[in-house]
């Protein structure tokens, strides 16, 4: 339904026929083709349900339907008796084992953190809560196994709406007495006087809707003890290995040098496989208690309710101005709701924005202020962008709206406010300090590749004729903040753990390296990336290296990936290590070759004496000179092997400006992109290849819920979008072509002067589609369409279009429209 | 029980199965063919997509009873036919292997099956990758991989019924298949590649594989 | 995810079809493609206890012309009868439409019969035969008989079936189509839905029989506007022995008498809307305008 420009396509097309060839001298900023492609794309992949043990059982989890229930009783002897069960528990009986679920970042003092058991006991809490779990020789007798489950719920009011909930009139936990998890405040700045000395005050509230993640491969944990020895490997399609480790560990009481946890292969992520799920640590207690391997893999709807969901918050934004466009200052009052309970990063995701509304502009004050609302609902969590998404989206939308308000061309009021290239490194409201940037650079290649100027024309005509089809053009002129974290700046703000990565290089006898890395691939091509960095660094071939991951027993050191930080903080980690590698390894070489180390020049994987380079020792051959330790320096260890735990000293911030034209079928609310522009800035680049890639899906995932997804509730806290029949994840014919470009502007807070990539696509188009939307029937009085821009929303928009500045207060379900989808009898 | 005689990636099995075993967990569970992936359970995703008699459907939605008498590949086979097809002396590659593919009833000619690899030799090396394959590598046509499997094999289907599809063509002709890692792009791209060297108008060069 | 279990039968005619229908009763199912009840039994919305498949069933495959009419076996997939010579030359809606219907892998395993049988209003091919009137054969213990499509779709879901008949073939009409603006048949099926693989929120079929400067006929059917098919029998009228430009108000009528649902993707106010737009639609591009 998209169309596609083949002449635009076709020229971006040409740039990328290029493929580097097995000799490239120089490794980092070729698009080398994957390492990990031979076994995915011949199906050879080791996916976490592809694992079968000797003994092998597998799990079943029977899971709340009620929203909200004390369970009044539970039986679950019927299911020993259907055939091929091996054991049923309800929560009760593992309870004692099972602990509470971890959330690694209470984000204030006062908190409210309530236990969260994997099994509920008590209570069910969402829709989805687990209450009892079944053990089967096969998958089919384990599903037949759940219904013959007696549980009788007596039904609590089900608490869905979060302003509602904020009234705690009903409670979720009743033993915390109130709905309000946390008010996180922050400010910076003189906000009343910036705000009563300033000319142009406006005003939005702002939906961001609540997604499901859908990662392609559903969650799964195959848990393999050793019984005797009391010994687990956890085997779990997770982004975060080691951080699971060290949770299982403190969750479940077992000794943590007795667990390994291996993230086999896995099919996406996206944030939500950053937890600790209650399948992961029930299916470890049950692996103990029957001393059998044992599996559990989620089936999609059930994933929809039990698996972590994104965003949904409601925005209250109001910039204040002067009439020149000169930003002064900055409020948002957010409303962040947790779910029933908190998983391992819930309260922080919308902290991690609170930082980003001020943006790429300037400003004199600043005030943020979060309100964490538990509600009968499955929790939220991370998902791609985690926080930055929302935070750009509320102020590229204020942006434009108050463009209007001015009577300013959006562009130039970005213009007046954004930091300029030479004002870096800057030090912004919020309290970050930006190393780098050019965002003029970025919006002018960004401009000419869009054709701005005509498609303006185009919209003009089109609005004096009167066409049915509006064109409508969207901007996004973004920053974020990524490359987790600076530990010292996750300390202050709260949150548990660090962020620092660590790598290891060893060079084998034979010359062949070893890369282990702390980092935890899963779509990103981690393993070619770090190839590449360590091929340059050690001056060897790039097929000649090995990066090994993902497995605590092979890589014990390491703070796994999310939040854009893997290349940032562990590709520079591994460049770091490699270059120990270097200086010990000149040292043997000098050696050996009887000079002194100043004397030593490294060149092409060989150490030389300067002045005779016929006198060279090759690393490879130093590594076996090291392995036989025959002639070493007398204070060596026999050891060529580089380690570098590395924290960063900032985050990276990449930017970028982003242009969509979308047509808008006045008649049917139908919204088509005509054309997605965007010129990223990343910093140094490693691959191309894979930046484009990040960036081409992190962009479908933006449009995507600027355009199609919404995890709906009912009333009565049923996930009515229960299925990807309803919850619309979009494929190829939804999502256009991209003319994605690059600016490159190094960061200087590392070696590599990289910045994150994977979330940048997803946290600048959702504005930018938006805004297309909503710039396209500006002229017919309408000022906002919430999210998704479905048709009927659009439609309603348009007709609607009283030029109503500020929406009212919208409750974050519609209860009107599922009241009576539930007498349709099940529509689709 | 249900008895089925079926070909699976050029090999004849003869089993009982449970009257309601999908066909994606015979495949996955029973013959071990793990590369055939599992991702909804509404037959929307498309990640178990393989070919059967012939065209492409989604192995979640079939009864492996359905499948007695039938000829499927897989993933895990598709190099492997690929190969044999190149190796068959009268034809074009495409032609010959689609003619194979739909043999009525399903099973390959005598010849064609003579003409197979000796089951358990070993992965293909790249030399023998689908040109479907070698274009998803060499295009970046994906990132984790879980829904590749199915990309491609739908791609097949979509080469044989349309050798030289426009890019909206493929599109439209991979809608029954949702990848969350690629935003579609470098798919179309592959597609695109393996078109032209399906078609014999591209070089075929021998792109690198990185290994 | 996983089907609850049930005994599994395949037979090779329609006898032994209705024969194991009359045996097992109420709990049985039968089984065509399966992309209609698989999907229901994988979520445990549907547990029949006896799957009888018909899906080798060679007299319910396949297309034969009748003359004035072409039998379409039921058990045709979607792809066979979207591909078919004498679909595509004789009864090009049905061919337009049916490539619609969900994506290619449905395509290849999804019957035309299932479909109908399965009888969703949100499906495509009940508002074709419907605009069609065309007739569904159904084969019971006492023979076989011909239940117009008028008659055939009773509510959601549900159809005049009897527990122990089988549907084995569809009967649609030619179009003549050769008599290109001056005579003969113009159709299109307007589809409308937010995502490739969603169902219609709604559609429209308009069939359109030009009779030299007037429209000599209409018909008009919609999907997803109640809880079965509809025609838009004021559009219709309208349009008899109209001129073209008769159709923009023509098609302000197409929703009248209907009682459409609201779901996800639409209220009812939207629907109405939009029937009347996709018929407008519909209308222009079946009369080439």
């Amino acid at each position: 339904m998209s169309k596609i420009d083949p002449e635009v396509v076709a020229d971006e097309l040409a740039e990328h026929d290029q493929v580097a060839t097995p000799d490239t001298s120089r490794q980092v900023g070729a698009a080398r083709l994957r390492k990990e492609d031979a076994q995915l794309v011949t199906g050879q992949a080791t996916w976490t349900d592809n694992l079968v043990f000797p003994g092998m059982l597998h799990m079943a989890v029977l899971r709340s339907p009620m929203a909200h229930a004390r369970i009044a009783s539970i039986d679950v002897s019927a299911a020993l008796q259907v055939s091929g069960v091996m054991a049923a528990f309800s929560g009760a009986d593992l309870a004692a084992e099972l602990g509470s679920l971890p959330c690694a970042w209470p984000v204030t003092e006062d908190m409210v953190s309530p236990q969260h058991p994997p099994l509920a006991t008590e209570e069910v809490r969402y829709v989805g809560d687990g209450v009892a779990v079944v053990v089967a020789r096969d998958r089919y007798s384990a599903a037949d196994a759940l219904e013959a489950i007696a549980v009788e719920y007596e039904p609590l009011p089900a608490v869905v709406d979060m302003e509602t909930a904020l009234t705690d009139n009903e409670l979720v936990h009743a033993d915390k007495g109130t709905n309000t998890c946390f008010v996180w405040p922050f400010s910076n700045g003189d906000v009343d006087a910036a705000f009563s000395g300033a000319e142009v005050v406006v005003e939005r509230r702002f939906i961001q809707q609540r997604l499901l993640p859908t990662a392609i491969e559903p969650r799964a944990v195959v848990v393999a003890p050793i019984a005797a020895a009391d010994e687990y490997t956890v085997y779990s399609s997770t982004q975060i290995p080691h951080i699971l480790k060290l949770m299982l560990a403190l969750t479940t009481g077992l000794p943590e040098h007795k667990l390994r946890v291996i993230a086999p292969d896995v099919g996406g992520g996206f944030g939500s496989k950053l937890n600790v799920y209650a399948e992961e640590v029930i299916a470890l207690i049950v692996a103990k208690r029957l001393g059998r391997p044992i599996k559990w893999t989620e089936s999609r709807s059930e994933g929809y309710q039990a698996t972590i969901h994104g965003r949904d918050q409601i925005q209250d934004i109001t910039v204040a101005a002067d009439r020149d466009g000169r930003l002064r200052g900055l409020k948002v009052d957010l409303k962040a709701d947790m779910g029933a309970y908190l998983q391992l990063v819930t309260p922080g995701i919308p902290l991690l924005g609170a930082f980003m509304y001020p943006a790429i502009y300037k400003m004199d004050a600043y005030d943020f202020r979060c309100t964490g609302v538990f509600t009968t609902k499955t929790p939220t969590d991370a998902y791609r962008g985690a926080g930055r998404p929302e935070a750009t989206f509320a102020i590229e939308r204020i942006m434009d709206e108050l463009a209007v308000e001015l009577g300013m061309e959006p562009l130039e009021l970005r213009r007046r406010n954004w930091i300029t290239a030479a004002e870096f490194p800057y030090d912004t409201i919020a309290g970050l300090t930006y190393d780098s940037g050019n965002y003029e650079a970025a919006t002018d290649k960004a401009l000419e590749l869009f054709g701005y100027d005509e498609l303006r024309a185009e919209q003009t005509r089109r609005r004096e004729s009167g066409d049915r089809a509006q064109l409508g053009i969207g901007i996004s002129t973004f920053t974020e903040m990524c490359g987790l974290a600076p530990s010292r700046v996750l300390g202050s703000l709260s949150y548990a753990a660090g962020g620092w990565e660590a790598a290891t290089v060893r060079v084998l006898p034979t010359g062949k390296i070893e890369v282990v890395t702390g980092t935890s691939p899963h779509g990103q091509g981690h393993v070619t990336a770090w190839s590449q960095i360590a091929a340059d660094a050690l001056g060897v071939a790039f097929e000649d290296v090995e990066v090994l991951h993902g497995d605590t027993q092979v890589a014990p050191m390491g703070m796994d990936t999310y939040g854009s930080r893997s290349l940032v903080v562990g590709g520079v980690a591994v460049q770091m290590a490699a270059g120990k590698v270097i200086d010990k390894a000149k040292r043997v070489a000098a050696h050996l070759l009887e000079a002194a180390e100043g004397d030593i020049e490294f060149l092409d994987g060989a150490f030389s004496v300067r002045g005779s380079p016929e006198a060279s020792k090759t690393l490879g051959e130093v590594a076996l000179a090291v392995f036989a330790a025959h002639d070493l320096p007398d204070d060596m260890e026999p050891d060529l092997t580089g380690s570098t735990v590395f924290d960063p000293e900032n985050f990276s911030f990449p930017h970028g400006t982003h242009l969509c034209a979308v047509e808008v079928d006045t008649e049917t609310g139908m919204v088509d992109i005509r054309s997605y522009v965007c010129v990223d800035d990343v910093g140094k680049v490693v691959n191309p290849m894979i930046v484009e890639g990040q960036v081409h899906g992190g962009l479908a995932q933006g449009i995507a819920q600027a355009l199609y997804e919404e995890a709906i509730y009912d009333s009565e806290g049923n996930l009515v979008t229960g299925t990807l029949v309803d919850y619309l994840v979009p494929g190829a014919p939804d999502i256009p072509a991209f003319v994605t470009d690059r600016t490159e502007t190094p960061a200087t807070s590392n070696a590599l002067g990289v910045k994150g990539v994977g979330e940048a696509g997803t946290i600048a188009s959702t504005p930018a589609v938006v805004n297309a939307v909503v710039d396209a029937l500006r002229h017919l009085g309408v000022s906002d369409v919430r999210m998704p821009c479905s048709p009927e929303r659009v439609w309603r928009a348009i007709h609607a279009g009283d030029g109503q500045a500020a929406p009212a207060a919208v409750p974050s379900a519609d209860h009107e429209t599922l009241r009576q989808s539930d007498s349709a009898g099940g529509g689709q | 029980m249900p008895r089925i005689q079926v070909k699976v990636d050029g090999i004849a099995y003869d089993d009982e199965v449970e009257s309601r075993l999908l066909l994606v967990h015979y495949l996955r569970e029973r013959l071990g063919l793990t590369g055939t992936n599992v991702g909804c359970d509404t037959s929307n995703c498309g990640a178990c997509t393989v070919m059967m008699d012939g065209h492409s459907v989604k192995s979640c939605t079939v009864l492996a009873a359905q499948v007695d008498g039938s000829d499927i590949t897989t993933i895990q086979g598709l190099a492997r036919e690929w190969a044999a097809a190149q190796r068959t002396p009268e034809g074009g590659p495409s032609d010959e292997w689609a003619a194979a593919q739909r043999t009525p009833g399903g099973g390959p000619s005598d010849e064609w099956a003579a003409a197979q690899p000796t089951p358990g030799d070993g992965s293909s090396d790249d030399g023998d990758w689908h040109p479907l394959q070698r274009a998803f590598h060499t295009e970046h046509g994906l990132q984790c991989g879980y829904c590749t499997p199915g990309m491609i094999m739908a791609s097949v289907d979509l080469l044989a019924e349309n050798p030289n599809p426009s890019d909206e063509e493929i599109r439209h002709g991979l809608e029954g298949n949702l990848c969350r890692c690629t935003g579609y792009q470098n798919i179309v791209r592959a597609v695109r590649k393996a078109a032209e060297t399906m078609a014999g108008d591209g070089t075929g060069s021998q792109q690198e594989v990185a290994r | 995810m996983i089907p609850a279990t049930f005994d599994y039968l395949r037979v090779d005619s329609p006898e032994a079809a209705v024969a194991a229908l009359v045996e097992h009763g109420d709990e049985a199912k039968i089984l065509a493609g399966g992309h209609s009840l698989l999907p229901l039994m994988r979520l445990r919305l549907a547990y029949p206890e006896v799957l009888i498949d018909v899906s080798r069933v060679d007299a319910m495959r396949g297309v034969s012309d009748e003359g004035d009419t072409l039998l379409i076996g039921a058990c045709t997939t979607h792809h066979d009868v979207a591909h078919d010579p004498l679909v595509r030359a004789h009864c090009g809606i049905l061919s337009q439409a049916t490539a619609t219907v969900g994506d290619p892998q449905v395509r290849h395993r999804g019957t035309i019969g299932g479909a109908l049988a399965h009888a969703d209003a949100a499906g495509d091919l009940p508002t074709i035969v419907l605009a069609l009137d065309g007739q569904l054969v159904a084969q019971g213990p006492n023979g076989s008989r011909n239940i117009a499509a008028a008659d055939f779709f009773v509510d959601y879901l549900q159809t005049v079936l009897e527990p122990d008949e089988v549907l084995t073939a569809v009967r649609v009409p030619k179009l003549a189509t050769d008599g290109g603006r001056r005579s003969g048949w113009g159709y299109h099926y307007e589809k409308f839905n937010r995502v490739a693989q969603a169902w219609a929120i709604v559609a429209s079929c308009a069939l359109v029989r030009r009779d030299n400067d007037t429209i000599g006929e209409a018909r008009v059917a919609l999907t997803n506007m109640g809880t079965t098919p509809v025609r838009a029998t004021a559009t219709e009228s309208a349009l008899a022995g109209a001129a073209a430009a008769a159709v923009a108000d023509a098609a302000a009528l197409a929703a009248d008498g209907t009682d459409p649902p609201a779901d996800l993707n639409a209220k009812p106010d939207y629907r109405r809307h939009l029937a009347q737009v996709l018929t407008r639609r519909a209308l222009e591009r079946a009369l080439g305008t």
